[in-house]
C-alpha cells in the first residue's frame, strides 16, 4: 500500500428504525467523515438505511476460522441451554 | 491440534465447495484459486468502470431531462458496481493500487463489449438492453459462487442492475414506435451490438481453458455457452415483440433442443479484440489513465486535509 492509498473502511447500515446496524460492505476514505459520505453515495441509493456506522477495517479483530472448531463445536453439545431439550407435561402448551 | 498436510486441506477445501459452504477471505484456499478469482472479479471490477465510459458518451446528450437522469442513475450504479468488486478483490490479499495498475498496464483486460463505440443514441438503448442483459444473465449465476464476498457483491449488483435492462429496452422500444429513420436508428444499434454481445460470455466451453477448473471450485456455475444460449432464448421474442429483426439468417427456433440455434460467431473478431486492436481499445485505457494521473491531487489533497483536521481535534 502506497502512502497516499486511502484507509479502507468496512460500512454498516441500519435499514430501519428498530433493526441494528449489519455490515454491507467496505470502501476506501480519507477519514471517517469522508467515509460516511461515500458510504451515503454508494450504500444508500435506495432507500436501504437511515443511519450509518462506519469503522476503519485495520481496527477490527477477527476470530481465527481454524479455530472455530475449538471456538464453537462445545455449544453444540450443551443442548440443554435450549427450551427444546425440556419435557413438558401433557396440558402445557406454550411456556 | 492436528497439523494439516497441504494435501488435507485442499481435500477439505473441496469438501467444503462440494458442500456449497461459502469460502471466506480468511479461510484456507488453494493459491489457483485465489489467483484464478483475483483474475476474475477483477476483470469484472475494470468491465464495470471501464464500461462507465461507452454511456458517460451519451449523458450530455441524452435527449430529454427524463433520460439524461436515467442515464446517470445507471452510470453511477456502475461506479458503485466496480467499488464492490474492488473490495471483493482486495480481501483476496492484493491491493486496489495494484489491481488498477494491472488493467492500466494490460496485464487484466476487461470485458471485450466496452472496446465498440457508442455512435448513436439508440446505442444507449442497445447497450442497456443487450450488453446489460447479458450481464445480468452472467450475474445471477454468479449470485451463487463459492468465494462468500463475490456473491455477495453479485446479489447486490443484480438487485441493482434490474433497471437497466428495462430503461435499455425501454429506449428501443420508443424508437420502434417512432419514425421510420427512428427505426432504423435502432435496428442499426442492434445489428452492431446483437454479435458482441454474444462474445460477451467468452470463448466456447471447447475453447475456454478455464471452465473446468473454475465449475469444479464452483466460482462458474454454468458455462459460457450455457448462458450464451440461455441469453439468446431470452432476447430472440423481445426483439420480434417490437418488431426488431436480430442479424443472423442461422437463427431459427428448434422445436427438438427447445432452444433457438443461432449462427457461428466469429471468434476472430473476439480474439482480435480482446487482444487490444478493437475499434476502441486504446481510448478506453487511456481514459482511465489520464482519469487517474489527472485526479491524483484530488485524492491527495483530500488526504492532506484529513491528516490536518486530526491534527487540529488533537490539539
Ligand atoms: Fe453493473
Ligand atoms: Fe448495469
Amino acid at each position: 500500500m502506497s502512502a497516499n492509498e486511502w484507509p479502507l473502511w468496512e460500512v454498516f447500515i441500519r435499514s430501519k428504525q428498530g433493526l441494528n446496524h449489519k455490515h454491507v460492505g467496505s470502501l476506501r476514505a480519507p477519514d471517517a467523515e469522508m467515509a460516511l459520505q461515500n458510504a451515503r453515495d454508494v450504500y444508500t441509493r435506495r432507500s436501504e438505511g437511515i443511519s450509518i456506522w462506519v469503522v476503519q477495517s485495520s481496527l477490527i479483530s477477527a476470530s481465527d476460522p481454524t479455530e472455530a472448531d475449538a471456538l464453537f463445536e462445545p455449544a453444540d453439545t450443551k443442548i440443554y441451554r435450549h427450551p427444546t431439550f425440556y419435557d413438558l407435561p401433557d396440558g402445557i402448551e406454550h411456556m | 491440534m492436528e497439523i494439516l498436510t497441504p494435501e488435507k486441506l485442499a481435500e477439505h477445501f473441496q469438501a467444503k465447495i462440494d458442500a456449497d459452504i461459502k469460502i471466506e477471505p480468511n479461510d484456507w484456499m488453494p493459491d489457483n484459486y485465489r489467483k484464478t478469482l483475483i483474475r476474475q472479479i477483477s476483470q469484472h471490477a475494470h468491465s464495470e468502470i471501464v464500461g462507465m465510459l461507452p454511456e458517460g458518451n451519451w449523458i450530455t446528450r441524452a435527449p430529454s431531462l427524463r433520460r439524461k437522469a436515467v442515464l446517470l442513475a445507471k452510470v453511477q450504479d456502475e461506479a458503485g458496481h466496480g467499488l464492490y468488486l474492488y473490495s471483493a478483490t482486495e480481501t483476496l490479499g492484493i491491493s486496489r493500487e495494484e489491481t488498477i495498475d494491472d488493467l492500466h498496464e494490460g496485464r487484466v483486460k476487461y470485458s471485450s463489449i466496452f472496446n465498440y463505440p457508442t455512435l448513436t443514441w439508440a446505442d444507449m438503448g442497445a447497450v442497456g438492453w443487450l450488453v446489460d442483459g447479458a450481464a445480468i444473465m452472467n450475474q445471477v449465476a454468479l449470485c451463487r459462487t463459492s468465494y462468500g464476498p463475490y456473491a455477495r457483491a453479485m446479489v447486490k449488483i443484480c438487485k441493482e442492475e434490474s433497471f437497466h435492462q428495462r430503461q435499455g429496452y425501454e429506449i428501443m422500444t420508443i424508437l420502434m414506435n417512432g419514425t421510420e429513420l427512428q427505426k432504423a436508428m435502432a435496428q442499426d444499434a442492434l445489428n452492431r451490438f446483437w454479435w458482441p454481445a454474444l462474445m460477451m460470455f467468452g470463448p466456447s466451453d471447447a475453447e475456454s481453458k478455464h471452465t473446468e477448473q473454475s465449475m469444479r471450485w464452483r466460482i462458474k456455475r454454468y458455462t459460457n455457452d450455457e448462458l450464451r444460449q440461455s441469453f439468446v432464448d431470452a432476447t430472440v421474442p423481445q426483439a420480434e415483440l417490437i418488431g426488431l429483426s436480430i442479424p443472423d439468417p442461422k437463427l431459427k427456433w428448434n422445436e427438438e433442443r427447445g432452444h433457438y440455434d443461432f449462427g457461428d460467431i466469429d471468434w476472430d473478431e473476439f480474439w482480435q479484440v480482446v487482444g487490444g486492436n478493437g475499434p476502441c481499445n486504446k481510448e478506453r485505457i487511456e481514459a482511465r489513465v489520464k482519469a487517474k494521473e489527472e485526479g491524483a491531487w484530488v485524492r491527495d489533497a483530500a488526504m492532506a486535509f484529513a491528516e490536518k483536521r486530526k491534527l487540529r481535534q488533537n490539539q
